[in-house]
């Protein structure tokens, strides 16, 4: 490529040309990204420093086993890898925006612009449906002699150490309140209503309630639901205001503005910011779906 | 372009033709396809060994090694090709790069970090050592043990 004579010319800089002969905008946004990849680096360091110093973690893959559609069905990683080909796909159309914005084809730029943007948007309901069923999906844990059904929020996490001890886990459930006893019973029994489960005696909802089937936990480390959420909403956040600045660029394609400039540079300093998003995503897919 | 678009660009890259191009994004696609296949296969394994009696530490540990480095394959292919910075002059290249390997003590001090306090704790709170440690299948603790995890 073009590069290597390029890179010859300007190894040495001697004054009256840019060193690096990039505009000053991309070189602004490369570091920018720089700085923006410590920030991301630094959330993430310090939550395996949490992990290292704990002896139970979760298990990523009893965590994230839900699918849009699919009840109750366990398929893990299953949600997370449609997530990751949305953004990489998103990526791909972006390198084709930037590419038609090289030859002026303003066309070619609304387009590929056009699907990036369903991407980003496409992400971001899938990372609201998997927040809102992780909160409100709740599951049986058993603390202080009794059950409790919490879902996974800052406060509490019910992935803990599956509990295998069955007398404990019986004489927990003499203990548990009515209420709890009616959620725990709706959440794997869907023929009868709340409603009628209320109105029976808790002797008959113990015995509707299979302790071995229902996988019982302790509460997990608190820290999870903080890290999950802090670190995947601070790059939800990224993927909205990237989609932000799409929908920007692509308006003012639309009204000429880049034509009339002469060049499409805004486009390629979109598609930079729009690429680390996905870049940072390959990051945190490893460190709370993989590993 | 005929005419520089701004005065500190002086030398223009040349830009390749539209096959080579297309060539190039659908070659650079196919691989972080398939990378993130395989990645997702080893997730899977990983999986299906938790769930077994007895699994093996170090291979487990292995595999996550193994997804840690095709996961910096999938950043290396993302930031070259698709961000273009391999296609940048050698010395922007560096001014990237040569900052982000602080990154190398970041990580090896702040893990050595939580692992020692977890050492710690273990050595000095014996409360915190029964009450997160994963009990194995066949073992029954009294029922006064079962604490939540983590206060």
């Amino acid at each position: 490529m073009s590069t290597t004579t390029t890179a010859h010319k300007t190894k040495w800089w001697s004054g009256g040309k840019s060193p690096f002969n990039l505009e000053y905008g991309k070189v602004m946004m490369w570091y920018f990204l720089m700085s923006d990849a410590f920030t991301f680096g630094a959330f993430l360091i310090s939550y395996g420093s949490i992990r290292f110093s704990q002896n139970f973690w979760p298990d990523p893959n009893v965590v994230f086993n839900a699918f849009p559609g699919a009840g109750h069905a366990n398929l893990p990683l299953a949600f997370v890898s449609v997530m990751t080909f949305i953004l990489i796909i998103s990526s791909v159309t972006m390198v084709l925006a930037v590419h038609a914005g090289h030859k002026g084809d303003k066309a070619g730029v609304i387009k590929w612009m056009f699907w990036t943007i369903i991407g980003g948007l496409a992400f971001l309901g899938c990372q609201a449906w998997e927040w809102h069923h992780l909160i409100t999906g709740e599951h049986a844990v058993l603390a202080d002699g009794q059950i409790e059904m919490i879902g996974q929020t800052m406060g509490g996490n019910p992935w803990g150490n599956l509990v295998h001890d069955n007398a404990a886990l019986t004489a927990a459930l003499n203990n548990t309140p009515h209420e709890t006893l009616v959620q725990l019973v709706h959440s794997h029994d869907h023929s009868k209503t709340a409603a009628e489960l209320t109105a029976m005696t808790d002797v008959q909802l113990r015995g509707m309630v299979d302790l071995t089937e229902m996988h019982v936990r302790e509460k997990g480390p608190i820290a999870f639901g903080g890290y999950f959420y802090g670190i995947t909403g601070f790059h939800g956040f990224h993927v909205f205001s990237g989609v932000v600045i799409n929908i920007i660029m692509l308006i003012m394609t639309q009204k000429d503005v880049f034509k009339n400039r002469g060049h499409y540079l805004m486009i390629e300093k979109a598609g930079l910011y729009w690429h680390f998003v996905d870049l940072v995503w390959v990051f945190v897919f490893l460190c709370f779906y993989l590993i | 372009m005929e005419h520089p678009a701004f005065e500190e660009v002086t030398v223009h890259h040349e830009h390749q033709d539209d096959a080579t191009f297309k060539k190039k994004v659908r070659k650079t696609t196919i691989l972080l396809s398939v990378i993130t296949i395989i990645e997702l296969a080893i997730g899977l394994i990983i999986y299906t060994m938790h769930k077994g009696e007895s699994p093996s530490e170090l291979l487990v540990l292995m595999f996550k090694g193994v997804v840690c480095i095709l996961t910096l394959a999938k950043a290396y292919y993302i930031v070259a090709v698709f961000m273009h910075l391999g296609d940048e002059i050698r010395n922007m290249i560096m001014t990237i790069v040569v900052p982000l390997l602080l990154f190398v003590w970041f990580i090896i001090a702040f893990i050595y970090e939580g692992n020692s306090y977890k050492n710690l704790r273990n050595t000095y709170d014996k409360h915190f050592l029964e009450s997160t440690t994963p009990v194995k299948h066949q073992k029954t603790e009294a029922p006064a043990e079962q604490k939540s995890g983590k206060e």
